[in-house]
């Protein structure tokens, strides 16, 4: 965490900008990392729209890498990927993959 | 025009972001995600409320927020008549000339915060006609506070302060049923919906926010703490509910019944009940006898469902 | 133009409403406070203002709408009574520490059990610490200028807090006076245009408003609060000197009545003081007390240092408490002998007129003669008396 901000510098009311938990990192939860193989991901995006942190990026309508940053490791994608493109690997472990 | 496409809706900004502090496998972030990507649609913009409650001390943290919408939190019983205050600002504001846009007022609130603590200001809102929709996520118990019961938590479930032991099999009343009192206040738009069927979940939100008056959502919201569950199968116990009919996926609309899931094939509730180790102790040979109770509970409440929807079929029929 | 008019409080407050011409009003009727919104519903119903009238099915609904609605960027007012004022009590904490410049008059009352519905300030006094400004009024014009000026008090930038303006229960909300009311572009142009720097409506760039905030800063957000209370008195003196600039009605923190040469001096909220100055006049002339009484217009934030520069000639003090804190006696005297640590000259507490008891111009004069018979004596004791109880 950044400096904690003084007294002055908050605005009254305990108002916060939006969208700025963001920078918080929360991939220290996890266990298990869930390795995409993008062979046979078929883009359904079936993963993005269940997944509770936000974690699947989507560009032009394709899923990527999920993100580290914030995936906590739940494995909902790995369950519900109708063709088990994604595999939960504990975490430290997914070199052996 | 309001699209489910997941295609066009991943074009759409996340207005949830990560690194809030949900428990890994909520089903609470992945509604909420699912309702504001389906409720900016047409132009419109989302101002939110959110009563107090998991979702909303796991997403505001000062100084860092995961909402890129409008949202207050004001108290834990509040979340409607506080919609209601800001969608009057709005209406006068708008009505003298100050204020142009297109907003969908919606207000979130947990099972304690919807059916128990705020369901007065809730009926109140919905009395009162304003142009809002509201959203509980039913996690079935105040998760928040350490998993005690509430009015939505399920007859035979293990709570904190309902457990079960060598005298009492959990908790002993039946799930208060929130959507049928709502639908009761004559709302012109009401449904219950799961994020496992993410299309129907985001149409019933696109339907909610382009009906003017007051409409409620009851969105099943699965809890790994408070269920006793891993949280991988969160999706997956979604979709067991709607199999062994123990939350219906339906909508009211204008007083029209429809249920918009039928399982091909309905699963016995022991399924459901197995699921989850909060309903473990039922399977004790002293509690057996309320499995059947609670099938015999489930098959009346959906058979009155299904009559319902015949009813309201043949009356559209006959006045057509 | 400004005109003389004979209404209630109740009515001098609505009319002060329809002046302000509120964005929001959220309001649940509750005795005595009802005819005020019921004259305010008729304004709505006419079209004489621009307000979105929400009928709430409760008073916590009614502050909770109003907090949202002045967080949305509306000028945003309510009004209560009593039981009404308890129930709100969650989000009056609400309203101030997300500094929300509601204005809401509060027709004193009595708070149950048993129910009453007359006059006392255990109501406002059980919510004299949530934040909120609080006004009191003499009479119904005071009722009438201090809503009015609330608005600016409550808008201020050094401030932004919300105002109770307190009028007493059907001594002055059911009793018709004659006032001066003011034109209404008057008091338009007076209180000017409500200008948020953030709102619940601006959705290009999106805040989150009443987060959940732990130890590492909950603390500065109090001190914020502080820290404008404190700014409130110098915004008050100056509202009322512009206030009296425009009316001829000037307004400050205290209202001192022939305490320049008083050896004692009574200190009172509300219609009382009004019954204490006749009081004060009487034994003057007739028995040659030197009599005065301090009306106290503002109890929060506490005037501390202007009242103690007006009592420090007095030889004795009494103070009429409306109000009992139960286990320690009446507020406002406590917070006064607080303000005067190290002042040698003694005080007596007089509660009085609890549930509505009446008390009389001749109860006064007791009181004033017991003060004076205290500092010839030198026998204080009890400093805590209760008026014209049965025992």
């Amino acid at each position: 965490m950044s400096e904690l901000l003084k007294k002055d510098e908050m605005k009254p009311g305990g108002i916060g900008q939006g969208g700025s938990m963001e920078r918080r990192y929360t991939g220290s939860w996890r266990t298990f990392v869930p390795i995409t193989d993008f062979e046979t991901c078929i883009q359904c995006l079936a993963c993005w729209i269940v997944c509770p942190d936000s974690a699947i990026p989507v560009e032009d309508g394709e899923r990527r890498e999920t993100n580290m940053h914030h995936c906590k490791g739940c494995g909902i994608c790995a369950v519900e990927c109708p063709v088990d493109a994604i595999t939960m690997v504990r975490e430290g472990e997914e070199d052996d993959e | 025009m309001a699209t489910t496409s997941l295609k066009k809706l991943s074009d759409m900004p996340e207005l949830l972001t990560g690194g809030h502090a949900a428990c890994p496998g909520c089903g609470g972030p992945i509604i909420i995600r699912q309702v504001l990507l389906a409720a900016q649609q047409d132009g419109r913009k989302v101002v939110a409320s959110i009563s107090t409650g998991c979702m909303e001390v796991s997403t505001t943290i000062y100084p860092d927020s995961a909402w890129r919408v409008p949202i207050f939190h004001s108290a834990f019983e509040n979340s409607a008549a506080t919609i209601s205050g800001a969608e009057a600002a709005y209406r006068s504001l708008k009505r003298q000339g100050k204020y142009e846009g297109e907003i969908a007022f919606i207000a979130f609130g947990g099972d304690g915060g919807t059916y128990d603590i705020g369901f007065q200001s809730l009926s109140g809102a919905l009395e009162r006609g304003h142009n809002f929709t509201y959203v509980c996520y039913d996690n079935e118990a105040y998760m928040n506070t350490g998993i005690q019961r509430s009015g939505a938590t399920p007859k035979g479930a293990w709570t904190t302060t309902a457990p079960d032991g060598t005298v009492e099999p959990g908790k002993r009343e039946i799930k208060k049923d929130l959507t049928a009192i709502v639908a009761a206040h004559g709302v012109p738009y009401c449904a219950q919906a799961s994020p496992h069927r993410p299309r129907d979940l985001m149409r019933k939100v696109q339907k909610a926010v382009a009906t003017e008056g007051p409409c409620f959502l009851n969105i099943l919201s699965p809890c790994p703490r408070g269920w006793r569950h891993d949280p991988d199968v969160t999706i997956q116990l979604c979709k067991l509910a709607a199999d062994t009919c123990v939350w219906p996926l339906y909508e009211i609309e204008n007083g029209k019944l429809s249920i918009n899931y039928k399982p091909k094939e309905k699963k016995p509730v022991r399924e459901w009940l197995k699921s989850q180790q909060r309903f473990r102790h039922l399977f004790a040979p002293k509690n057996e006898h309320l499995i059947e109770e609670i099938q015999a509970e489930l098959d009346a409440k959906w058979g009155q469902l299904l009559a319902r929807e015949a009813f309201d079929n043949e009356q559209e029929q006959e006045s057509e | 133009m400004a005109e003389n008019v004979a209404l209630t409080g109740n009515d001098s407050a609505a009319y002060a409403l329809r002046q302000i011409n509120p964005d929001v009003v959220a309001a649940y009727p509750i005795t005595p406070q009802t005819e005020l919104m019921h004259k305010f519903a008729a304004y709505v119903a006419d079209g004489e203002v621009d307000t979105e009238l929400v009928r709430v099915e409760s008073e916590h609904s009614a502050m909770s709408a109003t907090v949202a609605a002045s967080l949305s960027g509306a000028r945003a007012c309510t009004a209560t009574s009593a039981n009404g004022l308890a129930l709100m009590w969650e989000i009056l904490y609400i309203a101030s520490s997300t500094r929300c410049p509601i204005v809401m008059p509060v027709v004193n009352r009595a708070l149950s059990a048993p129910i009453n519905i007359h006059c006392d300030h255990s109501d406002t006094m059980g919510a004299r610490d949530s934040g909120w400004i609080q006004l009191y009024s003499e009479n119904c014009q005071e009722a009438y200028d201090n809503a009015v000026q609330a608005v600016r008090i409550a808008e201020h930038p050094d401030v932004r807090l919300p105002v109770m303006v307190c009028l007493d229960g059907f001594i002055l909300s059911h009793t018709l006076e004659g006032l001066e009311v003011n034109d209404d572009q008057d008091v338009k142009d007076f209180i000017g245009t409500l200008d948020r720097p953030d709102s619940l409506l601006n959705v290009d760039d999106p805040e989150t408003f009443g987060m959940f905030t732990l130890q590492n800063y909950y603390f500065e957000f109090k001190k914020q609060q502080v820290d404008a209370m404190e700014k409130v008195p110098a915004v008050i003196e100056q509202v009322g000197q512009e206030y009296g600039e425009l009316t001829g009605r000037s307004y400050g923190l205290l209202d001192p009545y022939r305490c320049e040469d008083a050896d004692i001096i009574l200190v009172g909220l509300g219609s009382t003081t009004g019954t204490a100055k006749q009081a004060a006049d009487d034994l003057r002339e007739e028995e040659g007390l030197k009599c005065g009484v301090l009306k106290l217009r503002t109890f929060r934030p506490f005037p501390a240092e202007q009242v103690c520069r007006v009592l420090s000639g007095a030889d004795i003090t009494g103070v009429l408490d409306r109000a009992v804190s139960f286990g320690l006696g009446g507020p406002l005297f406590h917070e006064l002998r607080s303000a005067r640590y190290g002042e040698t000259a003694p005080m007596i507490d007089f509660i009085y007129g609890l549930g509505g008891r009446d008390l009389s111009l001749d109860n006064v004069k007791d009181i004033f003669r017991s003060l004076a018979e205290a500092r010839d004596s030198g026998q204080t004791e009890p400093t805590t008396r209760f008026v014209g109880v049965r025992e």
